[in-house]
């Protein structure tokens, strides 16, 4: 543990680093998959469309896109920015789908009932539809969440300061520690944010707290995983 | 041997949760006959049958079928001799009918074209053409699907089927047909068929002998439908047969011995005229008649307005149900009697029916007391 | 677009064709990597999963390990393998394999699992030993969501192994390190597209082989 002792302020500093290119990410790619799958949902132009879309961005190696985006937006190829939106666009390729399932999967009946007893749409959207869309939205966010802390330490190939630093910091110097110390770090941070998520998601749906459906969701996160 | 092809002895199943799902059960099915489990759901009547092709273990007591211990015989090799239909189909989505119909001869080694020889042959026995040999099972319509499922169980000619609530999924039409067909085969194949189903009406249309299942798996009554009606065993089994069962025991009665009374008839051309034994006096209903001399309908005395919609008809060899409906249905109250064309020949009188519905019901000591 | 013509000028240049470093080397290099790493990751997580989805035996386990791998940052395995191990082809194949490993264990898993249990019993009382209800019904409808759980790995490894060129090994990645190395962006751009265009091909034809495995009577359904 002596290299460790000797480096955690370093440590430290790399892992807000990868906690910042982690979170970020997810959040935007919340915020643009969830809308965009819910419009998804009712068209039928735009739905195949996003949903092939986002499965052909996702067969770009984020090494690639770390590598062009810069070229793109006109950023330094080592800066954040360049790393939390190539990410974003990941996030968005899982999430959108998984999240078309979950509109899809919200029972039609209780949708109707609630528009036979005034709901306008937004509202219906913001307090029914969303609300029951939850469990599966959430599966979705796991799986994209945890994907992306493995794929942040990439971008330290390409001098993007994260926990992957020490991966590449370690190979050079042939330290063992400072690599384990890397996984260990990310991984923790990974457990952390799925506890996070799947509290969350827990607290949103207070009516399944039976837990009968749990394995349901965590079969359904499986299979959207493998057909990601 | 015997002539009683599956017997239950002692045969009881409960779970290590302690929940019964069948008392011990007794019973014994003659082979070569239509026997219906029937009972609420959670009755246990779907565990018995399932323990019949050891889908259920027991846990106490034996299941013989044939005079043999079923447990005497690999499972997979006991279930290979017998045809099992079930509710959802439970075809494979991924093979063709054909291939479908086909599947335990390929399981037992038999040659693939040989098998689906015989599939296609099958085919035509459930009355299913010979075009959707090819198609797969979500090209076919619910009625359809059933009737391969049961072209599937006989495909290996096994003695034995067994058939759990094979048509409560289709619509009640598509059912009626599904039923007189199963009554078909039956006729012509003489299977022991067990048939596990909820629906009462079902039971009593199709069994040679019913047996009624109560909450807790324990066996309420075993008797032929027509006792079943007649004569309930207990509260729980006139409760479950139902309000309509005084009506409906009459379908096991012959109605060979009604006189049949002459009716005046008037046919499409105008011409007027009698049928039935005897004369009629003037100014009563007039039956109107195609140029055949099938029913259409019936004008009423005084030969005011359109003719009225007739009732049901009574046809040879109809039970007594059928003539009281016939009656009960028909605006004059005369039940129209028709001969195996359809011809009118004659009507019934309401109050005859009863009194022959009297004179049954002093012949039969237990009597059909409402409950 | 400056940049993206040079890249297509790299891209259209007969050097960049020819020799040890050409693209039809580094193609093949990244395609070996990728099929061996596929390879040894079918035969460690399709049995798993066939026979977990099958007997219904340990998937709590199967559900946290294939959650637990996908944490692990693949960048970091490579590294590790390679100190522990040193340089060659075997270190970053074995951190590619745990990379694959997930989406193949669940695809597996999840496939069986989600086969309806009225088309089991169906199967069973059609009189089909454990085994022929595997074979021939489980796995048959499980086949689309088998092989869905495949191609996403596939697509991961392609993908991927463009970051083996890091520890000195070949593939398409080379000219992205090499590129990175001496600030040659046409080049890196230009190998970018290669990987793209790669890892599309490898998709269509794996999307083409469900789509020739599956039974049209699987479409069909609903």
């Amino acid at each position: 543990m002596t290299w460790t002792a000797a480096n955690w302020p370093h440590v430290l500093e790399l892992t807000g680093a990868h906690l910042v290119q982690s979170v970020l990410p997810v959040l935007l790619g919340a915020l643009v998959a969830i809308p965009l799958a819910r419009l998804a949902v009712r068209s039928r132009v735009l739905r195949p469309v996003l949903v092939t879309g986002s499965s052909l961005l996702y067969t770009i190696p984020s090494l690639t896109l770390f590598v062009v985006l810069p070229l793109l937006l006109g950023t330094q190829i080592t800066s954040v920015a360049n790393v939390v939106v190539a990410l974003t666009l990941y996030v968005v390729a899982i999430l959108l789908r998984s999240s078309v399932d979950a509109f899809e999967a919200v029972d039609r009946g209780v949708l109707q009932a609630s528009t036979a007893m005034g709901y306008r749409p937004l509202r219906r959207f913001l307090t029914v539809e969303l609300s029951l869309a939850v469990p599966v939205l959430v599966a979705g966010l796991r799986v994209a969440s945890v994907s992306n802390i493995s794929m942040v330490s990439v971008g330290a190939v390409i001098g993007v300061q994260s926990l992957g630093t020490l991966f590449t910091d370690g190979l050079r110097r042939s330290i063992v520690e400072e690599i384990v110390v890397g996984i260990a770090l990310t991984v923790v941070l990974a457990l952390l944010l799925d506890l996070l998520l799947q509290g969350l998601g827990h607290v949103l749906t207070p009516w399944q707290r039976a837990g009968s459906r749990s394995v349901t969701t965590r079969l359904l996160a499986l299979g959207r995983g493998a057909a990601a | 041997m015997t002539d009683i092809a599956i017997r239950f002895e002692g045969a009881g199943k409960t779970y290590p949760d302690g929940t019964t799902a069948v008392e011990a059960l007794d019973l014994e099915i003659p082979r070569g006959s239509l026997t219906v489990f029937v009972g609420p759901s959670g009755c246990g009547k779907t565990t018995s049958l399932r323990m019949i092709n050891r889908m259920v273990e027991p846990t106490s007591g034996t299941v013989t079928v044939e005079g043999r211990d079923v447990t005497s015989v690999p499972a997979h090799e006991l279930r290979r001799s017998m045809g099992y239909v079930m509710q959802q189909s439970g075809l494979l989505p991924h093979r063709t009918v054909v291939d479908n119909i086909a599947t335990v001869p390929r399981l037992n080694g038999v040659p693939r074209r040989q098998a689906r020889e015989r599939a296609r042959e099958l085919l035509a026995t459930v009355g299913l053409d010979a075009s959707l040999a090819g198609r797969y099972p979500a090209q076919l319509s619910g009625g359809q699907q059933q009737r391969v499922g049961v072209a599937r169980a006989l495909a290996a000619d096994p003695p034995v089927l067994l058939m759990d609530e094979p048509f409560s999924a289709v619509d009640p039409v598509v059912r009626q047909d599904l039923q007189r067909e199963l009554l078909d085969l039956q006729q012509r194949l003489h299977r022991t068929i067990v048939f596990v189903t909820h629906d009462i009406d079902e039971a009593v249309l199709l069994g040679n002998r019913v047996a009624v299942f109560a909450e807790g798996g324990r066996l309420a009554q075993y008797a032929t439908p027509e006792e079943l009606l007649r004569a309930p065993a207990d509260d729980f089994v006139a409760d479950f047969v139902g309000r309509d069962r005084g009506f409906r025991s009459l379908t096991f009665v012959p109605a060979h011995d009604l006189p049949l009374h002459p009716v005046a008839v008037v046919r499409p051309d105008g011409a007027e005229g009698v049928v039935g034994p005897g004369s009629v006096p003037a100014g009563g209903w007039v039956l109107q008649v195609d140029d055949d001399g099938a029913p259409r309908g019936w004008l009423r005395p005084g030969a005011g307005g359109a003719p009225l919609v007739g009732g049901t008809l009574h046809r040879p060899g109809g039970s007594l149900r059928s003539a009281l409906d016939a009656a009960l249905s028909s605006p004059s109250g005369l039940a129209v009697a028709v001969d195996d064309a359809g011809r009118a020949v004659g009507v019934l009188r309401a109050t005859e029916i009863v009194a022959a519905v009297e004179r049954e019901r002093q012949a039969q000591p237990s009597g059909t007391a409402a409950p | 677009m400056s940049l993206l013509a040079s890249a297509l000028a790299w891209l259209a240049d007969p050097d960049s064709w020819s020799g040890s470093g050409g693209i039809p080397t580094r193609l093949l290099e990244h395609l070996a990597y990728s099929g061996l790493t596929l390879l040894l990751a079918l035969a460690v997580a399709v049995p798993l999963g066939l026979w977990v989805g099958h007997t219904g035996r340990g998937s709590g386990v199967v559900v946290a390990l294939a959650g637990a791998l996908r944490a692990l940052p693949t960048l970091g395995l490579l590294t590790l393998f390679t100190l522990l191990l040193g340089l060659g082809l075997m270190p970053p194949v074995v951190a590619l394999v745990l990379l694959a490993v997930p989406p193949i264990l669940s695809g597996a898993y999840a496939g069986i699992a989600n086969v309806s249990p009225a088309l089991k019993d169906a199967g069973t009382a059609l009189g089909m030993t454990g085994g022929q209800v595997l074979a021939r019904v489980e796995l048959p409808t499980a086949l689309p969501v088998i092989l869905g759980g495949i191609r996403s790995a596939a697509l991961q490894v392609v993908a991927t192994v463009t970051v083996v060129a890091y520890i000195n090994l070949g593939g398409l990645g080379r000219y992205l390190i090499d590129g990175l190395a001496v600030r040659d962006y046409s080049r890196m751009l230009g190998s970018v597209v290669l990987v793209a265009l790669l890892a599309l091909a490898v998709d269509a034809v794996l999307a083409l082989v469900q789509r020739l495995a599956t039974s049209p009577g699987l479409r069909l359904a609903p």
